[in-house]
């Protein structure tokens, strides 16, 4: 192993990917699981917006619709890192600004939390695109059938429309979820100790940056393989009771 | 099911109320189109009115109006005696009383509407066990029955996309039959069925009105109709133009538009 090393002459980057001091290994691997915290927690957050989002823009009234549609209209079209700095600005403000009210101090606010609000926020408005676009997709005869038995509209929601529309929804939600995992890089703005802003650091420190950055990107992508395997099951899954299309896996 | 209590809606007379079905001058309209102008029709338990007419008489929309999958404008629904509450403009007005009292009525599609991601045996068993509170175990166990009734046992595993359009509809209506309704409303059951696989759904319809279920049935297999009907129903554009048993209706037809409409279905 040692001898291979040297051959590459890689000792040196391997030193510095060290997980013990004084190597940054550690460092970079807790920035990944802070990044892979806020990623799933926006992804979560987002879903459930994204599912009443969905709702209301089907069957709210014209307010409940006009409202979501200027959020999620905002939402894409405004760059990601401006909504980021938008959103964590103006939610730290209001939240200290609440707090004084209450006489309280300034709070001390956490990053992952945080991050979470902010990408669940950006997360909500796709989601609610992707779910509102699979709900259409249901046949309208299966939810009619559900009505014509006398299930009532939370039921039918739950037990028919959204297992029927989750094959229309998970690769959608697939690469957003992939977007998720690499919006969070876009926190290093804000000073969220993720993996990006990790690997700057350890960089920064070293003046190795090729080693650092090519690390990082190493562990992005083993992120979005294991994704991928993952969510071949949950399609799979999705899909059972329809029939395979020939040539399509 | 526990007794509801009965409140505003009287019970209407009739003696045996239970399987009885009551419709009083329904109307509805789409828009500036009026579909059905003033309907009547009554059945009593063991019944099985076949529904006839022409291509947009307003068959379908008779037939959904009376479970309220669409909105009547006016008229009077009463199933086993009890009237489905309605507001002025039509539209159910206790939301409740209304999903109780389609638990009561069965409905057959056309497109049959099996709920794709699931089984057979979980279709069967969705209502008794999500809007009835049956048992689970008492449910399947009766869901087997059932689909041994339509000729599908062994296929309860079996997902409705991988079946013939004959076993859809027979699935379809070991469902309908799972949550042991007191009318049921089949709408052209074997009108999306290859020729070679309308008998077996007929086959189990007969079964059924045998049986004495009360049956409202929109079709256009005229000899389904006058050997299994009690009663015909002649709609045009939506009016019952005629109606009587299936020998007067079929064999001596009064309205010469009936008339013309029996000799281009045949
Ligand atoms: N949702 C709707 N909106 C507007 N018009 C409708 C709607 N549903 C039905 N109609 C119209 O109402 C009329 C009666 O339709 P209906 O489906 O009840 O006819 P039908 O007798 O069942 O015909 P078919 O034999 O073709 O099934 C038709 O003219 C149809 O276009
Ligand atoms: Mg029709």
């Amino acid at each position: 192993m040692e001898t291979l090393l040297q051959l590459f002459g890689l000792t040196e980057s391997a030193q510095l990917l060290s997980l013990s001091e004084p190597g940054w290994g550690a460092n970079l691997l807790r920035g990944l699981a802070n990044s892979l915290q806020i990623a799933l927690g926006a992804f979560g957050f987002g879903l459930v917006i994204g599912l009443f989002g969905a709702c209301g823009k089907l069957y709210g009234g014209p307010v409940t619709r006009d409202l979501l549609a200027i959020y999620t209209t905002v939402v894409r079209a405004v760059p990601e890192l401006v909504l980021i700095l938008i959103l964590f600005f103006v939610g730290t403000d209001l939240i200290n600004k609440a707090s004084e009210a209450l006489g309280g101090g300034p709070v001390e606010i956490s990053g992952v939390a945080a991050g979470i609000w902010v990408l669940g926020i950006v997360q909500g408005a796709y989601s609610t695109e992707i779910l509102r676009g699979a709900i259409q997709a249901v046949p309208p005869g299966q939810i009619e059938a559900a009505r014509s038995f006398g299930m009532s509209p939370t039921l039918i929601m739950r037990r028919v429309t959204i297992p029927a529309m989750m094959s229309f929804a998970v690769p959608g939600l697939a690469n957003l979820w992939l977007i998720a995992t690499k919006d969070t890089a876009l926190l290093a703005v804000v000073g969220f100790s993720e993996l990006t802003l990790e690997t700057r650091q350890a960089a920064s420190s070293t003046r190795a940056y090729f080693t650092f950055f090519l690390a990082a990107g190493f562990l992005y992508l083993m992120v979005t393989l294991l994704s991928g395997v993952v969510f071949k099951y949950v399609e799979n899954w999705a899909r059972k009771g329809q029939p395979k299309l020939r040539g399509a896996g | 099911m526990t007794a509801p209590h009965a409140k505003s809606s009287a019970p209407v007379d009739d003696s045996t109320p239970a399987g009885s079905l009551r419709v009083e001058d329904l109307h509805k309209s789409f828009g500036e189109l009026e579909v059905l102008k003033g309907v009547s029709l009554s059945a009593n338990r063991g019944d099985v009115i076949a529904i006839i007419g022409g291509s947009g008489s307003g068959k379908s929309t008779l037939l959904r109006c009376i479970n309220f999958l669409e909105t009547p404008s006016s008229g009077r629904i009463i199933i086993g005696g009890e009237e489905v509450e309605m507001k002025a403009d039509g539209s159910p007005a206790n939301r409740r009383q209304l999903e109780r009292i389609r638990t009561k009525l069965a409905m057959v599609f056309q497109s049959f509407n099996l709920w794709t991601h699931r089984t057979l045996l979980e279709n069967v068993i969705e209502v008794p066990v999500h809007v009835l509170k049956v048992p689970k175990d008492k449910a399947i166990e009766r869901a087997r029955q059932l689909l041994e009734r339509v000729g599908l046992a062994n296929r309860e595993d079996t997902y409705p996309a991988f079946m013939s359009g004959g076993q859809q509809q027979r699935a379809a209506i070991a469902r309908a039959l799972a949550v042991d309704p007191s009318v049921m409303l089949f709408d052209e059951p074997t009108s999306a069925l290859d020729p070679e696989l309308v008998g077996e759904v007929l086959n189990v319809m007969r079964d059924l009105a045998a049986e004495g279920r009360t049956m409202l049935v929109v079709t256009h297999e005229m000899n389904f109709a006058r050997e299994v009907a009690t009663h015909v129903v002649y709609l045009y554009e939506g009016r019952i133009e005629e109606q009587g048993p299936p020998a007067e209706v079929f064999g001596n037809p009064k309205s010469e538009r009936l008339r013309q409409f029996l000799k281009t279905i045949n």
